[in-house]
């Protein structure tokens, strides 16, 4: 390091707090949810007694084909909200807001199908232990992540969103990814790995 | 409503009515303190409320240490002491250790690094008021809590909580509803403050400012910061699993459905131990900034200090289950956990070694925050060692659960931590109250401190040398532990003396104190280029930062530090 100039704040460039913040937040939950999988992944055949995975779980096909394409029309939506247009940044980012709540409906389908019919609940045995802990941690983040969007949508409707609050916008769609992402990693947990692993 | 641009043209937002405040009055007081966002008034009240639970952890610790005094004592009933110990633990760890830190962190942050407040003052001010309000939810559990004993049942599963013994067939009643409750909210209070810290570091330097000048105490408070984020969320999954067991009937932890209650120690250690570097940063944080100042030598080998704080927190990830010896890991675990454990060493070592040369050749000031911090690298550095020791498995088998364990992270947190927050506290009372603490009162504090705190934990050694287990609530006469017990307990009225003579100093300094002026220790950071106190805004013109030592810079013109860096 040598003697250079004092640098002007002009040239001083530091990252935003917002962004970097939601990414703080994003790594604190991850470590959240590590433990929940870990504990899921831990107790995979250490049932003492029925239902288990591969008897009760159906891939969850079509939901899980809505949550990976809301994070597509949130990122449209975004696009449409640069260039300022109202019409199209409404309509896909409300398409986001419904493809979410159809995954919500579909888990509360799925888990309706679960108590009532299977007879698995969370004090059934350890899988229903860790699948509706995990499964319902990630379906609890759904849920913030869509009234998050809610309120976005709202605002716009409402003509309140200001050139100000792109930050604001963007930042809650990184949320939304890491939903999608944390999905990834459930799905591939429960649906996939677990059943399989069930003699 | 009718174009199709989703922006308004004009990006304005109404003036809000300022509140008025009745200064002066006690009504106004407290108005300011329930409202403000002020960093510099939310650290301070941040290290008031630590304090606090401080004093009232302290008491629970004296009681405990009246009722071990003697062979067969009678003082304190066995429940009690279960939740004396439980509730001593918790506080020390959760309502002190951390909000000191979060204090120190909040205060001196965006002082060090050419800011005017944190990144996000409301969410720092719902960091500090539901960190404070976890704590009463702590202490409520005193009356709220009746279980099978009707009134006074506090928690008593301890500060880790083992399974099964928070389950609900072995803890009736609410009292680990409380602890839980309370760690869970405590969580979501350090996770934003935590958060608020990394991205003020990051986000809000001053011009100049790069990372590779930020004072050592930025440094290491970012890695704290980033601790917390990491750990912190890992024990708030723990809690959710204890309600969901205790609630829903769910089976984390049931051993009779197939549940582990080693998977409990697992997570809680997970956490647990990235906890214990979290609580000891704020003591590198604090050393790193007086000793240089009172050597009159900038800090040796900077680069090397950095990567040492950085890489004790990555090693501080990987070493968690030394705390489990005991419960039978298979030996390539064993191995695994040792090797990482005896790593933390070398950078430890380095800082030690580091410190020691910041002062070798120094002019040395022996003001109170130096010799405070002199006492820290002898007292830290037989923490250190012990704690090696206990990182030999073997070596732990025999003495894991003994008090020499109970001495090892008293020598870590008491002589480690508490001695550099005393330290910190008197160099940057004069900045944050602008009068200069009295210095034979703060001597007289060392001086009853130091012998009180080795009088009570030196024995523990042997102590637990001796067998005697932790957590029992009394002892057979003649097993050898009579003295040594009774040297520890009258060691405990010393520390008292010296507490005493501490808050003394803290009132008697803040009314009849020297007046300091800016800059009282000639100092180099940033911090002591405002006024004592700071003004709500902090720096008129924000600095611009061409070197290390700032301060340094700018008295002395003829010779500044980055012609040498």
């Amino acid at each position: 390091m040598n003697a250079a100039p004092a640098p002007s704040s002009a040239d001083w460039k530091l990252p935003s707090p917002r962004k970097l913040g939601i990414i703080s937040l994003i790594v604190a939950e991850s470590a959240l949810f590590t433990i929940f999988v870990v504990a899921y992944l831990f107790y995979i055949n250490k049932s003492l007694s029925g239902p288990l995975p591969k008897d009760v779980l159906e891939f969850p096909l079509l939901s899980s084909l809505a949550l990976f394409s809301s994070s597509a029309t949130i990122f449209i939506a975004e696009k449409f909200l640069r260039v300022g247009k109202r019409a199209g940044f409404l309509l896909w980012w409300g398409l986001t807001i419904a493809l979410g709540l159809y995954f919500l409906y579909c888990t509360g389908r799925e888990w309706s199908h679960l108590i009532v019919e299977k007879d698995l609940t969370i004090c059934t045995n350890v899988f229903g232990t860790t699948f509706y802990s995990l499964v319902g941690l990630h379906a609890f983040h759904v849920i913030v992540g869509v009234l998050l969007l809610a309120g976005i949508w709202i605002s716009s409707l409402h003509n309140a969103l200001l050139t100000g609050h792109v930050e604001h916008v963007e930042s809650i769609s990184y949320y939304w990814h890491f939903v999608d992402c944390i999905w990834i990693i459930v799905l591939t947990v429960v649906y996939v790995l677990s059943v399989q692993a069930t003699p | 409503m009718a174009n199709d641009t989703i922006f308004n043209a004009n990006d304005q937002r109404p003036e809000l009515e300022p509140v008025g405040y009745e200064t002066g009055s006690l009504t106004g007081v407290f108005q300011e303190l329930v409202f403000t966002v002020d960093h510099k008034k939310l650290g301070l009240m941040y290290i008031g409320s630590a304090l606090l639970f401080f004093v009232v952890a302290g008491l629970l610790a004296s009681l405990m240490r009246i009722q071990l005094a003697i062979p067969g004592n009678t003082f304190l009933p066995p429940d009690v002491f279960n939740q004396s110990f439980t509730m001593h633990g918790t506080t020390m760890v959760f309502l002190v250790g951390m909000p000191m830190a979060f204090g120190f962190a909040n205060y001196l942050v965006p002082l060090m690094i050419g800011a005017r407040d944190m990144a996000f003052p409301r969410l720092n001010a719902f960091g500090f008021w539901v960190f404070f309000f976890s704590g009463f939810l702590l202490y409520f559990s005193y009356i709220g809590a009746p279980g099978l004993y009707a009134a006074g049942s506090a928690p008593d599963v301890g500060w880790f909580a083992y399974s099964p013994l928070t389950s609900s067939a072995f803890s009736r009643g609410h009292s680990t509803d409380y602890w839980t409750l309370s760690l869970m909210l405590g969580g979501i209070g350090s996770v934003a403050t935590a958060i608020n810290i990394l991205v003020t570091v990051f986000c809000l330097r001053c011009p100049g400012m790069t990372l590779g000048k930020l004072p050592v105490f930025v440094w290491c408070m970012l890695v704290m910061a980033f601790l917390v984020i990491l750990a912190v969320p890992c024990l708030s999954a723990c809690q959710i699993m204890i309600t969901l067991d205790r609630y829903l009937g769910a089976k984390f932890f049931d051993t009779q459905a197939g549940g582990d209650a080693v998977l409990w120690q697992h997570f809680f250690w997970i956490f647990g131990h990235p906890e214990v570097y979290i609580l000891i940063m704020p003591a590198f944080a604090i050393t790193s900034e007086i000793i240089p100042v009172f050597s009159r030598k900038p800090i040796f080998g900077y680069p090397v200090m950095v990567a040492a704080v950085i890489s004790i927190a990555f090693i501080s990830l990987g070493v968690w289950a030394h705390h489990m010896f005991c419960v039978g890991m298979v030996s390539l675990a064993n191995a695994f956990f040792v090797t990482s454990t005896l790593l933390v060493a070398i950078p430890t070592g380095i800082k030690i070694f580091n410190w020691l040369a910041t002062m070798h050749g120094g002019k040395l000031r022996f003001e109170l925050p130096l010799i405070f911090c002199i006492a820290f690298l002898f007292q830290f550095l037989i923490a250190g060692l012990t704690g090696v020791m206990l990182a030999v498995a073997p070596f732990d088998w025999q003495l894991s659960d003994s008090y020499f364990v109970v001495a090892h992270f008293h020598y870590i947190l008491i002589g480690g931590l508490l001695f550099t927050i005393f330290a910190g506290i008197y160099y940057w009372y004069p900045k944050a109250l602008g009068k200069m603490p009295h210095f034979k009162l703060g001597l007289y504090h060392f001086a009853f401190f130091t012998i009180g705190f080795h009088l009570t934990f030196l024995p523990q050694h042997f102590l637990g040398f001796l067998g005697m287990p932790r957590r029992i609530y009394t002892y057979q006469a003649e097993r050898g532990w009579d003295e040594w017990n009774l040297i520890s307990t009258i060691g405990v009225a010393f520390q008292a003396v010296g507490i005493v003579f501490f808050v003394a100093n803290l009132i008697y300094s803040f009314r009849r104190g020297k007046k300091a002026g800016d800059d009282p220790w000639d100092a180099w950071s940033l911090e002591w280029t405002t006024t004592s106190p700071p003004p709500e805004y902090n720096f008129a013109t924000l600095p611009v930062v061409k070197s290390r030592r700032p301060l340094w810079d700018a008295k002395h013109p003829d010779d500044p530090d980055w012609k040498h860096e």
